[in-house]
């Protein structure tokens, strides 16, 4: 009987999904037209809540500075120190962008997260790889860069054979490709969820019906709803987990130790 | 009762390979919550360790779908 109601034609959604044609040309798609309008948004966000500023700021001036300090002291100073501040404006710029291309994924009839089209979050893992691998040669040479990431004192001699390479894979290759995986398949995966329970609630409703299908469907649409506001939850965070890493590799390239 | 279903091993390989990075985020937020309910002044200093153990832990999982999706 369980099978009776498994469509056989339903054709559960997947990575096809996510491929959008061209609008105008190959250039212009709706991921690309989300990455404009983002921008858009962000950039009027921060201009009109600076815009007039006063000593008793309204709703959108006390937003956009509880914002902007939220990650100037709870992401910058806490995780680099007070140096960290002249890095603010970088991490301030990779928080409203990252969490502006998140949450598109469940703004109505926008509805696609762009950063979990691959190149958003390689594009950005690249800048942070470069930003703090830069820092710390200047910093400190870079003979002396390798020297002390590969071979931090303290540590029995023979230990070195497997630390040096795990700490110059960890930190050249595994940092920025887990920077942006974690990113594109977190926003990739709940994209998924949410298209399966709201096309798979519309499916038991429309096209199998009877009241398993009736009751079957209404929960999986109403699974759907709670599950987009959990999305939402989902991508805030992964915009401050994404700008909380950025600042801590940049804190371990100026931190003593190296 | 002709039913065949249809799909790929590669999710139910994803599904055993979530189990790790399962017990591990549990793990991280178990310390979490114990910390806070004896200590709950502490909360805003464990709550950024908290979320970036969760972070390393979950990078498993989502290089786990990551090649699911990628190895065919």
């Amino acid at each position: 009987m369980i099978y009776a109601l498994v469509p056989t034609q339903f054709t559960p959604p997947g990575p096809i999904d996510f491929e959008y044609p061209g609008i105008a040309g190959t250039f212009v798609t709706k991921p690309m037209l989300i990455i404009v309008l983002g921008s858009v948004a962000v950039a009027w966000f921060l201009w009109a809540a600076s815009r007039r500023a006063a000593i008793v700021p309204g709703k959108l001036q006390y937003t956009g500075e509880a914002l902007y300090g939220f990650v100037r002291n709870q992401i910058a100073i806490d995780s680099i120190g007070r140096e960290g501040i002249k890095y603010v404006p970088y991490l301030a710029t990779l928080f409203f962008f990252v969490a502006a291309l998140n949450i598109s994924g469940i703004i109505p009839l926008v509805q696609f997260p762009a950063t979990s089209r691959i190149a958003i979050p390689l594009f950005l893992a690249i800048i942070t790889w470069a930003i703090f691998n830069y820092i710390g040669m200047r910093r400190v040479g870079v003979g002396h860069y390798f020297k002390a990431m590969m071979f931090p004192p303290g540590i029995p001699k023979p230990v070195y054979v497997l630390l040096a390479p795990i700490e110059l894979l960890s930190t050249f290759f595994f940092r920025p490709i887990t920077l942006c995986l974690r990113l594109t398949f977190n926003m990739f995966a709940g994209h998924l969820v949410l298209l399966l329970s709201i096309l798979g609630g519309e499916y038991l409703l429309t096209k199998t019906g009877g009241v398993v299908g009736y009751a079957a469907g209404s929960v999986s649409i109403l699974g759907g709803i709670v599950l987009t506001a959990f999305e939402g939850f989902v991508q805030l965070l992964q915009a401050y987990v994404f700008t909380l890493l950025s600042a801590l590799y940049i804190g371990g390239a100026l931190a003593d130790e190296h | 009762m002709s039913g065949t279903v249809n799909g790929s091993l590669n999710m139910i390989g994803y599904g055993l390979a979530a189990i790790g990075p399962g017990v591990g985020i549990g793990l991280i937020f178990a310390a979490y919550i114990n910390g806070v309910a004896r200590q709950p002044e502490a909360r805003s200093v464990l709550q950024g360790i908290a979320i970036l153990g969760f972070a390393l832990a979950e990078a498993l999982a989502i290089i786990g779908i990551g090649l699911a999706f990628a190895l065919k």
